[in-house]
């Protein structure tokens, strides 16, 4: 697609394939860190949304394959999801079990059986969920291609604000955060934290399996057993990035899907030295960022005071 | 609490992982019958493949020998209370700088002496990979379990690179290699069998990590460091120093893994170093409850799942994914043993019953009676 969107118009193909390439890579990001948000701020850490991502990916794929409907396809991603976070949001809210290391062994499992299930799909082509063309007003197919945006793009443009003003404004998004911040003034408030804590890691594991949908009937479109490339889990240092901030998620998965551009945009433009290099951009600059960020004399702020303890 | 009841505790630390990998194993079985296949054939077929007979549990040793190294990469820090995943990066940095010493040596020094050099690159490469996310753990804050993983992804792109430009063999076509090493500085098999001395490099590494945990005053400092960090640094133990020096250590362990891949298995450095030895490791040192003398049999149990993933596929007709689901089964299932101690009455000590003292008899008085 953005190959030869760039043969047209030469050089200037790099801005403008990493500008589609941050709506398109970046849809995933920004499911998976608003569910991943959603999780931590109930003091949950999922790790394991990388084996949801790759679940959600294959039952949309699977679904859209066999129904022929991409929409259905996502709602199965969501479900598929949903199903994964009941096992995670149980196990880690066992006594002395470790939330972090629950969600590396989801990442085993999930992964395992979304290889499993989706061994079929490898080859045969799967409806894709439909585009909204914004660039009809350029005869430069390059531009027409670039503008092609998913609605799942912007459903997730919506969410994010949608679940700023969730924590903000309502009482469950009083519940969620008082369960992660101070689980003792939950229990004094009659929230069950168990409650809070489960549904909110389904939920989160629901948008997260979405996040999945992008990645298989978006962009790249396809299912393969290579299709995550560690979205999952750079969406946990996104939002430690992000501040635990729904809207300041949206900003830092464009920032990602960007990143993520680069290699394929350079390639497509003859630089294929260092491709597999430029290919590891996303990953330096969480870590970057992480060691921008982070400081060992003050706690980050936002950051909910419960998350990651035993309470 | 008296010493004739603590075999209780043994006991229920050595009964719950058992029986949590045998329940892994149940599920697992209610997993294969759902998707049509006999559950029963597949134990049996899994034990053949995996324990069987001598020349397949060769395999499975193969197989327990990198695991064992790679688990200790987890182990080590889980002491110090960090949560260290980069053990594939740090495998995979090993590995390539192995080989590049193995060829930058060549046929100049004798085989002997290529392989230790091989051994101290590989253990140098993967020390300084997670001995960074040791120091950006406690000097920068970085959370170490996210900053190794995604060392792992920076490591398997600088080995893609490697391995496809600078370091690549034009030979090797369709899958891109480096250059292979020379035969003769090849690891060799351990006399009568097929398993390559790499085995016996994981078991040593395993007793020494063993003792130097629990009988060593540096293991001491790093245990009280992970218990209670305010308390360590308030009794003066150099809590960073520790922290980079076990990051180190524990990376070392994982870069002899690569070492060892490439020069006894692969021969030269491809995408066959990331096939799962580093998650497995994770799952070996979970099991384990780093115990670096309890990974060393649970690598073979997980050496075991890994190499019967072939005999899935041939026999059954599985995908070689059903390993990872087997792999995730047993791992949530461990996880969740975790919270079992100490729900067992069985295990619990029972206190001595001491009868108490009778006062002593008065006159005209009866005998008070203590219920």
């Amino acid at each position: 697609m953005a190959a030869e969107a760039v043969q047209a118009i030469g050089w200037w193909g790099v801005p403008l394939a990493i500008i589609a390439g941050t709506m398109r890579g970046g849809t995933p990001f920004l499911f998976v860190s608003l569910g991943e948000c959603l999780t931590e701020k109930s003091g949950k850490i999922n790790l394991g949304l990388e084996g949801t991502l790759l679940t959600g990916a294959m039952a949309a794929y699977g679904t859209s394959y066999l129904t022929g409907s991409p929409w259905l396809g996502v709602l199965a991603a969501g479900v598929a999801g949903a199903l994964l976070g009941c096992i995670h949001g149980w196990l880690s809210q066992q006594l002395r079990v470790n939330d972090v290391a629950v969600g590396i062994a989801m990442i085993i499992f999930g992964s395992g059986v979304a290889f499993f299930f989706g061994k079929p799909f490898i080859q045969p082509k799967a409806t894709q969920l439909p585009t909204i063309d914004l660039g009809g007003w350029s005869d430069t197919p390059a531009i027409q291609a670039a503008l092609q945006i998913s609605p799942l793009f912007l459903i997730g443009l919506a969410i994010a604000p949608l679940m700023a003003w969730f924590f903000k404004s309502t009482r469950w998004g009083l519940f969620i955060r008082a369960v992660g911040d101070s689980p003792e003034a939950a229990r004094a408030m009659g929230v069950s934290i168990f409650k809070v804590r489960m549904l909110s890691v389904v939920a989160g594991s629901f948008l997260a399996g979405i996040g999945g949908a992008a990645l298989s009937l978006y962009y790249p479109g396809l299912w393969t057993e290579r299709i995550s490339s560690g979205q999952g889990l750079m969406a946990v240092a996104l939002v430690i990035f992000a501040r635990w901030n729904p809207i300041a998620c949206l900003w830092a998965s464009l920032l990602f899907g960007g990143a993520q551009a680069i290699g394929p945009a350079l390639q497509s433009i003859g630089i294929e030295d260092g491709y597999y290099l430029f290919n590891a951009a996303p990953y330096v600059l969480t870590l970057v960022i992480m060691i921008l960020t982070c400081s060992p004399k003050r706690t980050l702020s936002g950051v909910p005071g419960a998350l990651g303890t035993d309470t | 609490m008296s010493r004739s009841q603590a075999w209780r505790r043994s006991l229920e630390s050595f009964v719950l992982p058992f029986g949590a990998i045998l329940a892994g194993l149940v599920l697992f079985g209610v997993f294969c019958a759902l998707v049509g296949t006999n559950p029963f054939g597949v134990y049996a077929s899994i034990w053949k493949s995996a324990f069987g007979s001598a020349s397949t549990f060769q395999n499975t040793l193969i197989r327990a020998a990198p695991l064992m190294l790679s688990a200790l990469c987890t182990a080590l820090p889980a002491r110090l209370g960090l949560v260290i995943i980069g053990n594939e990066g740090a495998l995979v940095v090993g590995g390539v700088a192995a080989v590049s010493a193995g060829l930058a040596m060549g046929l100049a020094f004798p085989p002997f002496v290529v392989q230790i050099g091989m051994a101290i690159a590989g253990m140098v490469a993967g020390g300084i990979w997670i001995g960074a996310a040791g120091w950006l753990r406690h000097y920068r804050a970085v959370n170490e379990t996210i900053s190794s993983l995604l060392l792992n992804y920076v490591a398997i792109a600088l080995l893609n690179h490697l391995v496809g430009g600078p370091m690549r063999d034009p030979s090797s076509l369709n899958k891109p290699s480096t250059y292979p090493l020379a035969e003769i500085n090849m690891l060799t098999s351990i006399p009568g069998t097929r398993v390559h001395w790499g085995l016996v490099y994981g078991l040593v590494a395993c007793v020494i990590a063993y003792f130097l945990m629990q009988r060593t005053t540096f293991g001491f400092a790093a245990r009280t460091a992970g218990g209670n960090i305010r308390a360590a640094k308030i009794a003066g133990l150099p809590v960073g120093k520790l922290t980079v020096v076990i990051c180190f250590l524990a990376g070392s362990c994982a870069g002899l893994a690569g070492m060892v891949e490439v020069a006894a298995v692969q021969g030269a450095a491809n995408e066959s170093l990331n096939v799962g030895y580093g998650y497995g490791g994770i799952l070996v040192a979970f099991a384990a409850r780093h115990n670096p003398l309890a990974a060393v049999f649970m690598s073979l149990l997980v050496g075991g799942i890994l190499a019967s993933g072939g005999i899935l596929q041939r026999a059954h007709g599985l995908p070689d994914s059903t390993v990872l689901i087997f792999q995730g089964l047993v791992f949530l299932v461990v996880l969740f043993s975790d919270s079992l101690y100490g729900r067992f009455d069985f295990f619990k000590e029972k206190p001595v019953v001491v009868a108490p003292p009778s006062p002593p008899p008065s006159p005209g008085q009866e005998p008070v009676v203590l219920g």
